[in-house]
């Protein structure tokens, strides 16, 4: 008894931190590969978020996010994010992304340039060039930490009209979500991935659970060597059919084009079989919410997920 | 970076002293990300957990970390093998030691590309890209039209000019450079 009575300050402390203001509304930061393939998550995230109540701001003048040059040259896809940090900085609002290697290198980028004194001297030289300074005072934020933590799940629960019951799916959170753990924050478990799952059930759908639910897709390194992840994402179909589940549910571009766009190339490489749809959640979400599966595009998806058309 | 038997017996793969540069762990220690590689005590947790190296035997990034202790910076700068990464972080987050083994990969890969101007022409599609419009990929007219269709709002304008500033004030416009040259090069030799 006595020790409990001791930690008890400690916890009110910590309790005291992690209580922010819900927000409504929003910086929206597109990304690329949204706008230039899969205009179907922009249109149903928006649509859903709009019915929830949740305001965009289109980000103006934003570019590249700077994922795709960091292996070429760090300092550049620094400044490339930094630069962005900048412009939400001046609009003084939360920035949302869709994309998980967008909230990946953002908020890394903004974590790691807040503490890192000589590194952010630097940076801040390179945006001296383009009259700006990183000062770190804005917060990143993926749309699932938005529904979960700003929208909520009690008031998201409301905006069910036709829950999906009977409906099996299952969920792949993506690598930039959920690691380097110690950058990301949103108290998400990264090797058993709660969040997407939790929202998942909020639909009334059945979420299963597989084997290796925190792999990579392995797209990163598609323009470099096909073969592999092409095996990697053969093994994860393969997991998630074994699970029973009818459809994958995914929150990131990038593994929503390795599983739904490759998924044809992926069944000629290997001759097998798995004509397994692939939904964005906010396509899943929306028809909770009774929206057309035209008004979400579902039939824009490769692998026609011909059982909710 | 697995010797075929080979390269092993030829004896391609002995210690040599002369090629040794007791210093390229200083140098990597220097990036950001790559502080601790020094730590690494070989227990393997990396390669065990790494995705990749599950479907390959090319790529074990536990050899990679020793390589660089050892200073056999020949071996790594340049090698193929760094570009099958696919930054998932698993090893960040699973390494005892704290070592950020995916974050030595991206400096190891930096350095190659500054010290030799070679990349997959992935990259160099990228940036060129980003340099001249802004986003990673070159939007077509048509799709441009189609989000007014679809009621969606235009799609904002980079601001290239300060993209190209950004470019110029890093160096890598020049690096890019010299990597398109390489290549344009390479494709008249073989012609």
């Amino acid at each position: 008894m006595k020790r409990l009575k001791k930690q008890r300050p400690w916890k009110m402390q910590k309790l005291k931190v992690q209580i922010r203001m819900a927000e409504t509304k929003f910086l929206f930061f597109l990304g690329c590969l949204i706008p230039y393939r899969l205009p179907s998550y922009e249109v149903s995230a928006r649509k859903v978020l709009g019915k929830l109540g949740v305001d965009l701001v289109e980000m103006p003048e934003f570019n590249c996010c700077g994922f795709p040059v960091a292996p070429v040259d760090y300092e550049l896809a620094l400044s490339l994010a930094a630069r962005n940090l900048c412009l939400a900085e001046q609009q003084n609002m939360t920035v949302m992304t869709l994309c998980n290697g967008c909230f990946g290198t953002l908020n890394e980028a903004n974590k790691v340039l807040k503490k890192d004194k000589m590194l952010r001297d630097k940076i801040n030289s390179n945006l001296q060039q383009i009259g700006m300074e990183f000062k770190g005072t804005s917060n990143i934020k993926h749309l699932v930490h938005i529904l979960t933590e700003d929208v909520g799940l009690e008031k998201l629960k409301e905006f069910v009209k036709s829950p999906l019951t009977g409906l099996r799916v299952a969920q792949h959170t993506g690598c930039h979500l959920l690691r380097p753990s110690k950058n990301i924050g949103h108290s998400d478990n990264p090797e058993d991935p709660i969040i997407l799952k939790k929202l998942i059930s909020v639909t009334g759908a059945e979420c299963l659970d597989y084997e290796d639910e925190t792999e990579c897709c392995g797209n990163t390194v598609i323009g470099v060597n096909e073969e592999i992840p092409f095996k990697i994402s053969k093994e994860k179909l393969e997991h998630v059919k074994a699970s029973g589940a009818q459809a994958l549910v995914t929150v990131c571009p990038s593994c929503h084009m390795m599983y739904d766009f490759n998924q044809p190339r992926i069944e000629k490489a290997f001759n097998v079989s798995f004509n397994l749809p692939v939904l964005h959640y906010t396509q899943l979400l929306g028809l909770a919410m009774g929206f057309k599966p035209e008004e979400l595009m579902l039939s824009e998806n490769r692998v026609k997920p011909t059982f909710l058309l | 970076m697995d010797d075929t038997s080979e390269q092993r017996k030829q004896g391609q793969n002995n210690l040599k002293t002369g090629k040794i540069d007791p210093k390229f762990k200083y140098e990597i220690m220097r990036m950001p990300g790559s502080e601790k590689v020094h730590l690494c005590f070989q227990c393997g947790t990396c390669t065990a957990d790494c995705v990749i190296a599950r479907f390959t035997d090319f790529y074990r990034p536990r050899k990679i970390a020793r390589t660089i202790q050892l200073g056999l910076k020949e071996r790594l700068i340049g090698n193929e093998a760094l570009w099958l990464c696919t930054t998932c972080h698993t090893c960040i987050d699973h390494c005892p030691q704290g070592v950020e083994v995916s974050s030595i990969i991206r400096a190891l890969r930096n350095i190659s590309v500054k010290n030799l101007g070679a990349m997959p022409s992935i990259y160099k599609i990228f940036a060129s890209n980003i340099l001249k419009s802004g986003y990673v990929y070159l939007m077509p007219e048509s799709r441009l039209k189609k989000r007014e269709e679809q009621g969606l709002p235009p799609l904002p304008k980079p601001n290239l000019n300060d993209v190209a500033k950004l470019f110029h004030a890093t160096g890598f416009n020049e690096t890019l450079e010299k990597a398109k040259t390489m290549e344009n090069a390479k494709a008249e030799g073989a012609n």
